[in-house]
């Protein structure tokens, strides 16, 4: 990390040498750039977040306000329901906080919330409505009861862990044979599992969904998991690090007659936790955000993950944009929330193999 | 966690049992079989095997599932993909979405990957320099990378639409709404920027890598002779980073040509067919609407393949030429 530090340094005493204690140009570019970054990739989650808040009626407005604005509502005695608070200028000039009982073409009949006796006949151009803040919370209940979206929840998690725990397992096993052990072939192994890399899952979509459907998979979540659990660069990052376990141990291991399965689960596998978590971290993020292999392999709604739920709600000719974009935040919180928690873990981790 | 652990520990002795006839039967090659089975079986179910089946497929016609059911047809998928007038011209083909899809994604390679080289290395270059809090100005670029393209597209359309975020700060400074996501031009332009907003952090991080590579002694003389930074920078920082800018822009390249969810979140390949590519196609062809053809939807991920595997090569060639530039410094 000082090399990190010394470098940056460096370039900073190269940057400023010229004129000690002045600003650079490349200073106010760094800044200009740091600045515009901030606002271009977190202005379009935030906005997310402040409009999934908004009513329906408050998301057909346009211009769009900042907040989640709604008209106050007050109570007034002799009426049932409360009734929505105007800012009435009248014809004498004066201004007032008036409720509204009817709205008859473009006159508003209004009432004073302090003296219900009082009542105005206005033109509607005169009065403003008085705004409040209120988050509609409605839009993230509402979808959870009317819709399957806890379903579709359920099945994003199920498909998440369930293929992480395999890949991890399948892919650690894979790397302590590629590891540890000494048999003919094993270059061949390691090259023909590597030489995968290069055909991704979109060139062999066709005949991969006719062996799903072969083995009774369609409509299956295990069909959404089957196919992803074992990954090339999960066996090559966890034998890189396998690689620097010393082989004294496990002969160590041998001499006190430990099964070579032994061997693996309890020197091997703890010791290789750290490779294990980025692997894990990395699987958790491909899986809750897969797309187009559930999206061919799951056509019952009952089955669909969030993504896929998501994207058909939101394909719907009338999109419902209070629900679409409170349940797009739900479908965002999770990942957000490991990366908050494992920052440093996820960045040194690509940093230091190149996969995502 | 004991209590949770205890169960694992309990089956992993169960799993043992077995595995202790195998060793003692077979040895230690017998073990590294064992080892290796589900990985392989995995790949060769899933991968190996389809890969085999996909040339099948393209040489095939009908509306069968299974191999068994399909009748040979010869090259006819390949012919019919690659029947046209003029290459340039895709309506000149008799398979004009194919071609469309075609012109759409190479447009979308080298404006992508242009955009996205340029805004991942400035972001590295910046990330690089000592600057106050850097831990969170690089989870700043980098966090999009996690979001799902569900998400990406959806958040970005909602930004994008007639009555958007975007077309109210236009119209509050005064100028004419615009159609961004009904006008061909305006969509791919999208397309491309959401793309690059979505992945910049990751490439960013990897040129990062590179650059914090870079041996501080070159600096260290180039400090000595009072070089000016930008020269520096063509001088000193962009060739000793070339090595890993290849990396990225082939990685870069790879998954651009497999440009699918998000822009088919964003656009779902419209206005017409302005942000259609290829992989729309071959799912399309394959799997949506009721006129299903397999075989041509197989020929179409083979040509597709080949762009692939040249490309992958290039960079397995790149990093191991890296590995060596690296070694001799």
């Amino acid at each position: 990390m000082t090399g990190i530090a010394e470098s940056g340094g460096v370039l900073r005493f190269l940057t400023r040498r010229r004129n000690e204690g002045r600003i650079h140009w490349t200073d106010v570019a760094t800044w200009m750039w740091l600045i515009s970054g901030l606002i271009l990739m977190f202005g379009p989650v935030i906005w997310l977040g402040l409009s999934s808040l908004k009513t329906r009626a408050a998301l057909t407005e346009f211009p769009p306000t900042l907040l989640p604005l709604a008209t106050k509502e007050v109570r007034v005695e002799g009426f049932a329901n409360p009734l929505p608070l105007f800012v009435v200028k009248l014809e004498d000039g004066t201004e007032r906080e008036l409720a509204q009982v009817r709205r008859v073409g473009i006159r508003a009949r209004m009432v004073d919330p302090a003296d219900p006796t009082k009542t105005f006949d206005v033109p509607i151009e005169a009065r403003t409505a008085v705004r409040e803040v209120s988050p509609a919370w409605e839009n993230y209940t509402e979808p959870l009861q009317r819709f399957a979206f806890v379903r579709f929840f359920g099945n994003s998690l199920f498909v998440t862990i369930v293929a992480t725990i395999i890949t991890l397992i399948v892919n650690s096993m894979a790397a302590f044979a590629l590891a540890k052990y000494q048999f003919r072939g094993r270059g061949a192994i390691m090259a023909f599992i590597v030489s995968t890399l290069m055909i991704p899952l979109s060139v062999i979509l066709i005949p991969l969904f006719m062996v799903i459907n072969g083995l009774g998979l369609f409509n299956s979540l295990w069909g959404v998991i089957l196919p992803t659990v074992a990954t090339p660069t999960g066996v090559f990052l966890l034998r890189q690090y396998m690689l620097t376990i010393p082989d004294e141990m496990l002969e160590a291991a041998r001499m006190d007659k430990a099964s070579e399965w032994q061997i693996y689960w309890r020197i091997i596998l703890p010791l290789t936790a750290p490779a294990l978590a980025v692997l894990a971290i990395f699987s958790v993020m491909w899986r809750w955000n897969d797309f187009l292999w559930p999206l061919i392999v799951l056509s019952r709604q009952e089955l669909f993950t969030l993504q896929i739920g998501l994207s058909s709600f939101a394909g719907e000719l009338n999109v419902q944009w209070h629900y679409v974009l409170a349940m797009t935040f739900v479908t965002m919180l999770p990942v957000v929330f490991v990366f908050g928690l494992l920052q440093r873990f996820i960045t040194t981790g690509i940093a230091g193999t190149g996969m995502k | 966690m004991h209590l949770l652990l205890a169960p694992v520990r309990w089956l992993m002795h169960l799993i043992g049992v077995p595995l202790g006839w195998v060793q003692r039967t077979f040895g230690m090659g017998g073990m590294a079989a064992v080892f290796l089975a589900p990985n392989l079986l995995v790949f060769s179910v899933f991968i190996v095997f389809p890969i085999g089946v996909n040339v099948w497929y393209s040489f095939t016609g009908g509306a069968a599932l299974f191999p068994a059911g399909r009748v040979f047809v010869g090259t006819e998928q390949y012919d019919l993909l690659l029947a046209c007038d003029s290459y340039l011209d895709p309506f000149s083909c008799r398979q004009d979405r194919f071609w469309k899809g075609v012109h759409n994604t190479a447009f979308f390679v080298v404006a992508q990957v242009a955009a996205m080289v340029a805004a991942a290395l400035i972001t590295a270059l910046v990330l690089n320099r000592e600057i106050r809090g850097r831990g969170f100005w690089r989870a700043v670029f980098f966090f999009p990378v996690l979001l799902s393209p569900v998400v990406v597209g959806l958040m970005w359309k909602w930004i994008l639409l007639r009555d958007g975020a975007l077309n109210a700060l236009l119209v509050s400074l005064g100028y004419q709404r615009i159609e961004f996501l009904t006008d061909p031009q305006w969509a791919m332009f999208w397309v491309i920027f959401v793309s690059v907003w979505a992945h910049l952090g990751f490439y960013a991080l990897i040129l990062l890598a590179g650059l914090q590579a870079i041996p501080h002694d070159v600096y260290e003389a180039a400090k000595m002779d009072g070089t000016p930074a930008m020269r520096v920078f063509w001088r000193i920082t962009l060739p000793l980073l070339w090595p890993t800018m290849l990396v990225v822009l082939v990685l870069a390249s790879i998954r651009a040509v497999q440009v699918f969810d998000d822009a088919y979140v964003l656009t779902g390949g419209g206005p017409g067919t302005a942000t259609f590519f290829i992989v729309q196609y071959i799912y399309e062809t394959g799997f949506a609407g009721a006129a299903r053809n397999l075989g041509l939807a197989a020929a179409a991920s083979m040509l597709m393949a080949l762009v692939l595997v040249v490309l992958t090569l290039a960079q397995l060639g790149i990093t191991a030429w890296r590995d060596r530039q690296e070694g001799k410094r």
